[in-house]
């Protein structure tokens, strides 16, 4: 006589392991790189309108709030990216011949070296 | 000889015929360092409980029959040893995501089916293969596929993965690395064929990349890079049908 | 008692050989409805855990007589060279329909598939898959099996006893595992492919499902077991577990050291060791690539003079891959590294591997003609429960996957041909033999109460006697005994005390009927091995230490007496090209 058991899986299933647990986190941070993005919008929106606009807005952003908000928004896209970073290679493994590059090379080919770089030529033309 | 040191298992019984529910069951088992929980578990049954039911054979980790949760964490028990939790009790449960049959033993019905569905099997236009001699295949185009023809089917990749707990139809990782080991393989043609496995809502799609099934695995089938890289493919594929939809392969 | 399905051809067991036969059954005819009925899942099959490689004749070096001569003289020449020429001659065509159905083939750069030497082949011939040959060519039959829709399977059902009306064989009873149902399957023809008992054995690269079944069903049915006494023992297993360790370490370069480092198979009629870093290093058909028996025989007598090394599990010898690099080994052995460093805490990239001779594989079998058929019509069997004969008293390694392949398809196929002649069985017949054995279990084994005799303990002293009356060395006292105490055992084994009644999956029932199986098949290679009087190949007697051609150049063929001891008679070998001569090995 058969009577299979399937156990239940609860709503808090993300809870049970380390691992669920940063990924979820990993999930959470798309929020904060969605609600950045909608403030840029705001931001060049209101560039456009004319520098009283946009002075208001300048002091706005340097509000405790705001600046507590902007730093973790900096730390969940900096979470973000380094997770991403790590996932690429296999996504798009690299084969040369029989073998494939280590996923830490491509890792770095891919995402942290174009990043450093692409953040230092930033950096470098804000500070000018 | 003076070796008494012993460990206690807590293994989930399921007896469907009087049980409505699970329930565990602790063990008192002889601890030796080169034990592993299957020795554990054949331990109990030949002299404690014959009534445990389970699943084994090779214990060499090749056949895939004998995966378990151990701790929670999905395992094969002919490779996991008792010295790595020794003195601390272990528990013993079925693979998650699956039915109980009995005891430890899951039913598989679903996975197997899945499996069948991505046409696991090389597909030739028109049945043309070279009728002596083999298909010449270097090893650098054996090594495109090498990685996905590693999987021993042993199910600790449904275990670990929650969506697969969530969504029952979703295909799976080893369904999907199996479809990649074929649409990798120089000497198939039936990529399109299984695209439709692939391609659905609940194919490769379904997966979120939580990563978990590629941690568990014991082959190092890497079957979360399958499902990705089948994402990828679904999506070049779909592209080159727009753009070139008479011409494109 | 539920209704008896019906099908064309039935297989029992779904490893190699079966898996390869329900293919050539279901491509034989469209009409044909095959089932495969097994005791695991497929993928689960012992084929899995072959790991060196298939022989076959594929490169330009070699030839079909090279491969038989290899085949002949590594029997002992007990092997029937009739069926020796047909399979040495089909082997290729199978191992390349394996690679058309997507086995990966391990390659020459060119991309032509490659080869690699092993034990007792003068030309290498083994084609391999890295070290896991068996596990992909499981995986690439099973995967291609799921194309045919005409192939049903039957996955966990446990067979029990054979159906036979009217002299033919035409079904089979089974316990449908998940639910406790005892089940019958009717059929026009029945393939046994169940495997080898290895687990007669306490040190086995064997699993825990290979226990004679198959052997025991034909024996019960009337049907004789041919060279039940030639068990063969690989030399490199891993201590305690019997893990087994591939002879494609030794094809690889790898050498084997006694206590005192000394390659001692120098010592033994095996020709002479080449320095390792010698480019003719592995010599074939010398030293470590010698014949399975002979290396075996050595480990004994190397123990006998004291210069094995004591180990947790009893005495091992050392192999040595270290000189092989890691790069080699990753890419030619590389689960032989695995295996080593989870179950014998050593790299073998840095560290020698203790290894012994563990039971590996049962030339002896199911007694067939070349196209799989047993003299009970209806009936075949093929892989390693068969003995066509083309492994005689030995086997050479890698014989065995291109064996299942290679009579797996011959018996699929004539299996095929006959239920396409013959009508179907009188149901009812069988209908009223699957309710008695309904009985027999209930009564036997569900229902029984009571009892003294736990399994672990009949199992376990079966294991014992067999390993110290019929090992590798064997002596008439030493076997005598072993008779008697399996016969106690089966006496004993009618008194079990059993703790599961439930019918759900109950697989203290299974491993009560498996016992039930092996004490059967090691009772009667016990009293095979007691009547041959003479050595040849993996059949050592002490007492008899020469091979005896003038009586002994036959098969022994053991038929199940109501009594226990089997009743044995002979059949001449088949000699067609290769008359019997030394084995020479060393050059």
């Amino acid at each position: 006589m058969r009577k299979p058991y399937v156990r239940p899986m609860p709503w808090t299933w993300f809870l049970r392991t380390a691992a669920y647990r940063r990924f979820m986190i990993r999930e959470l941070t798309s929020v904060f790189i969605a609600a950045y993005l909608v403030f840029l919008l705001v931001w060049l929106h209101r560039l456009g309108e004319g520098p009283e606009a946009f002075g208001k807005m300048l002091q706005a952003t340097r509000t405790p709030w705001s600046v507590v908000l902007h730093v973790l928004a900096l730390a969940a896209a900096v979470y973000h990216s380094v997770t991403w970073f790590n996932l690429t290679p296999q996504v798009m493994p690299v084969r040369i011949g029989e073998e494939r590059l280590p996923h830490s090379a491509v890792a770095i080919a891919m995402g942290y070296l174009p990043w450093l770089v692409l953040s230092g030529l930033i950096i470098w033309g804000v500070l000018r | 000889m003076a070796d008494d040191k012993k460990v206690t298992l807590s293994v989930f019984r399921y007896r469907p015929e009087q049980d409505g529910e699970p329930v565990f069951q602790e063990y008192q088992v002889p601890y030796h360092d080169d034990w592993v929980v299957l020795d554990a578990l054949n331990w109990i049954k030949d002299n404690l409980d014959g009534t445990l039911a389970f699943r084994w054979s090779c214990r060499m980790g090749v056949c895939g029959s004998c995966g378990m949760m151990v701790d929670g964490v999905p395992r094969l028990t002919c490779a996991t040893f008792l010295r790595d939790y020794y003195p601390s009790p272990i528990r013993v449960e079925p693979l998650a995501n699956f039915p109980v049959e009995r005891d430890l033993v899951i039913t598989l019905d679903d996975f197997m089916d899945k499996l069948k569905s991505v046409k696991p099997w090389i597909i030739r236009e028109g049945n043309n293969s070279p009728a002596v001699a083999e298909y010449l295949q270097t090893p650098t185009q054996l090594a495109q596929f090498k990685q996905y023809s590693m999987c021993i089917n042993c199910m600790l990749c449904y275990a670990a993965c929650p969506i697969v707990g969530l969504e029952p139809h979703f295909l799976g990782p080893a369904a999907t690395a199996l479809a990649m080991r074929y649409n990798l393989d120089s000497r198939d043609q039936g990529a399109d064929q299984r695209q439709e496995a692939l391609g659905d809502e609940h194919g490769a799609w379904g997966c979120t990349f939580i990563g978990e099934c590629t941690e568990v695995c014991p082959k190092d089938v890497d079957p979360a890079a399958a499902l990705q890289q089948a994402k990828v493919a679904g999506v070049k594929k779909w592209y080159r049908g727009v753009v070139l939809p008479r011409g494109g392969r | 008692m539920s209704e008896a399905i019906q099908h064309d051809v039935v297989i029992i067991g779904g490893g190699g050989a079966g898996l390869r036969a329900a293919v050539a059954a279901a491509e034989a005819d469209p009409k044909l409805s095959v089932a495969l009925v097994s005791k695991v899942y497929p993928m689960r099959s012992h084929t899995v855990a072959a790991e060196g490689g298939a022989g076959a004749v594929i490169k330009g070096n070699d030839s079909l007589d090279a491969h038989a001569s290899d085949t002949i003289r590594g029997s002992d020449w007990l092997a029937d060279q009739d069926a020796v020429e047909i399979f040495v001659n089909e082997a290729p065509r199978q191992l390349i329909q394996l690679e058309h159905w997507g086995c990966p083939w391990s390659r020459d750069p060119d991309g032509h598939v490659a080869v690699r030497p092993f034990g007792g082949m003068k030309i290498e011939r083994t084609w391999f898959a890295a070290d896991k040959t068996g596990f992909h060519l499981l995986h690439s039959l099973f995967q291609t099996s799921l194309k045919y829709d005409r192939i049903v399977r039957y996955d966990e059902w446990f067979a029990t006893k054979l159906l036979v009306n009217d002299g033919r064989c035409e079904g089979l009873t089974a316990i449908e595992l998940r639910t406790g149902q005892l089940r019958h399957i009717a059929a026009k023809a029945v393939i046994l492919c169940t495997g080898g008992g290895g687990r007669m054995f306490p040190f086995t690269t064997n699993g825990s499902i290979n226990t004679g079944d198959g052997m025991a069903l034909a024996y019960r049915a009337g049907v004789a077991l041919k060279d039940l006494e030639f068990v063969q023992y690989h030399p490199t297993g891993l201590p305690g577990t019997g893990i087994l360790i591939t002879e494609a370490a030794r094809g690889e370069g790898g050498i084997l050291v006694n206590k005192q480092g000394r390659r001692y198979l120098q010592d033994y009629n095996l020709g002479a060791p080449l320095d390792v870093h010698d480019p003719r290093h592995p010599q074939k058909n010398t030293m470590e690539l010698g014949p399975r028996d002979k290396l075996s025989q050595a480990f004994m007598h190397e123990r006998e003079k004291g210069n094995t090394i004591e180990g947790r599990y009893g005495d091992v010898v050392h192999l040595d891959v270290r000189h092989l690099g890691q790069r080699k080994i990753d890419k030619k052995i590389p689960f032989v590294r695995e295996l080593c460093k989870n179950y014998a805490g050593i790299d073998p990239v840095y560290e020698l591997i203790p290894v012994r001779p563990v039971v590996h594989y049962m030339m002896g079998g199911v007694h067939t003609d070349v196209n799989g058929a047993t003299p009970l019509s209806g009936l075949y069997a093929a892989g390693e429960c068969a003995c066509v004969s083309i492994n005689g008293a030995n086997r050479l390694g890698s014989n065995s996957l291109a064996e299942i392949l290679v009579f797996g398809a011959r018996a699929g196929q004539a299996a095929a041909q006959l239920a396409l002649q013959r009508s179907s069985p009188n149901v009812t017949v069988l209908d009223a033999q699957a309710a008695d054995e309904q009985r027999r279990i209930a009564r036997d084994y569900i229902n029984k109460t009571g009892g003294s005799q736990r399994i672990v303990d009949l199992r376990t002293e079966m294991n014992t006697a067999m390993e110290s009356g019929a090992g590798i060395y064997r002596t008439e006292a030493s076997l005598k005994q072993t008779c008697q105490t399996l016969a106690q055992l089966r006496q004993r084994a009618g008194d079990l005390k059993l703790d599961d009644r439930s019918l759900c999956f109950n697989t203290e029932l299974t491993a009560a009927l498996e016992l039930d199986f092996m004490l059967e098949v090691a009772q009667s290679l016990a009293h095979c091995a007691l009547a041959r009087t003479e050595s040849r190949g993996s059949h050592q007697r002490t007492d008899y230490p020469k091979r005896d051609d003038q009586r002994f150049l036959k098969h022994s063929m053991a038929y199940r007496t109501e009594d226990g001891p089997p009743r044995i008679e002979d059949r001449d070998v088949v000699i067609t090209r290769w008359p019997p001569g030394e084995r020479v090995y060393g050059s």
